[in-house]
């Protein structure tokens, strides 16, 4: 039976709305994890939720990734298993290297908190087989600190490992400035490593999961996930 | 001892906050404002009597915790 996880630092707080998607739309086991827990056998894919972990103090992501349970995700992302930080978590995970990069303040130095359309550029991937590259998916956004940096040579290598998994578009799917909510470099939204089993992005899925809620484009993400385990 | 560490945004990555200050004080008239960076400043208090092992603490705590040296440069001075 597969199994998730949904990390819990002090100041998360997508993990309810997340644990809640995983078991009710997806109808799959979850199972809140401790920040300060280590064995995490028995998971297949764990998710870092969005919030504000230890108060985004000294930068956002920094204090969560000195925790026992970040230490053990290394070794969890090793044996191939399945991770994805949504928002803070992509923070984290940039954080505690486990992806390349940093998420730096918005270029307009404000909070955004809205609906944003995001170019598929790998469906190649654990996190988006559901989708086809090009679709464009509906997610929203709600982030102070998204604006993606790294620098050119790593650029390059991603690029070239097609680890650019989404990008900032407009409704057509344009990559252009005007689409780029944040600043982020080449509208950067959403990366994974090089074994592409740690996937981060800035949009919230789990905020997209139910027609209700506005879209179910979020759906497209999860259900990747369900489809590799 | 106490280590002093002045962190600031990297040469040539964008810094929102320093552009609106420099922004602000334009607007009050400081016309020969060309650039602000805004940064932070973090004093650590540490159990050391010798001097150039606290330097070497001092980088080991900027590499691993306090500063991101993909987006930040950092000083420091260590003080008795």
């Amino acid at each position: 039976m597969l199994k998730f996880g949904v990390a819990v630092y002090p100041g998360s707080n997508c993990d309810y709305d997340t644990y809640t998607v995983i078991r009710d739309i997806l109808e799959k086991e979850v199972e809140f994890i401790d920040y300060r827990r280590t064995d995490l056998r028995g998971f297949d894919c764990i998710v870092l939720p969005g919030g504000f972990s230890f108060g985004d103090y000294l930068r956002p992501g920094t204090l969560a990734s000195h925790t026992p349970l970040t230490y053990a995700l290394k070794d969890f992302a090793k044996k191939g298993k399945y991770i994805i930080g949504i928002c803070n978590g992509f923070q984290i995970l940039t954080e505690s290297h486990l992806l390349p990069g940093a998420l730096m303040p918005n270029d307009h130095g404000k909070f955004i908190c809205k609906h944003q359309y995001l170019r598929v550029e790998n469906s190649n991937t654990p996190f988006t087989n559901q989708c086809e590259d090009g679709q464009i998916l509906k997610i929203p956004i709600a982030h102070h600190d998204g604006n993606y940096y790294v620098d050119q040579d790593t650029l390059k290598e991603m690029e070239d490992n097609d680890q650019i998994i989404l990008r900032y578009c407009d409704e057509f799917g344009n990559i252009t400035q005007d689409a780029n909510p944040n600043g982020s470099l080449k509208n950067i939204a959403g990366i994974c490593n090089k074994d592409k089993n740690v996937f981060g992005l800035m949009p919230h899925p789990e905020r997209a999961s139910e027609s209700l809620l506005g879209s179910e484009d979020g759906l497209y993400i999860l259900r990747s996930i369900l489809n590799s385990l | 001892m106490l280590v002093k560490f002045y962190i600031k945004p990297r040469k040539g990555v964008l810094d929102p906050q320093g552009r609106a200050v420099a922004e602000n004080l334009r607007s009050l008239g400081f016309d020969q404002v060309k650039d602000v960076k805004v940064g932070k400043y973090i004093e650590v208090y540490i159990e050391e009597s010798d001097k150039e092992k606290a330097v070497e603490k001092a980088k080991e705590m900027a590499r691993k915790a306090l500063v991101n040296d993909l987006i930040e440069d950092y000083e420091f001075e260590v003080v008795d």
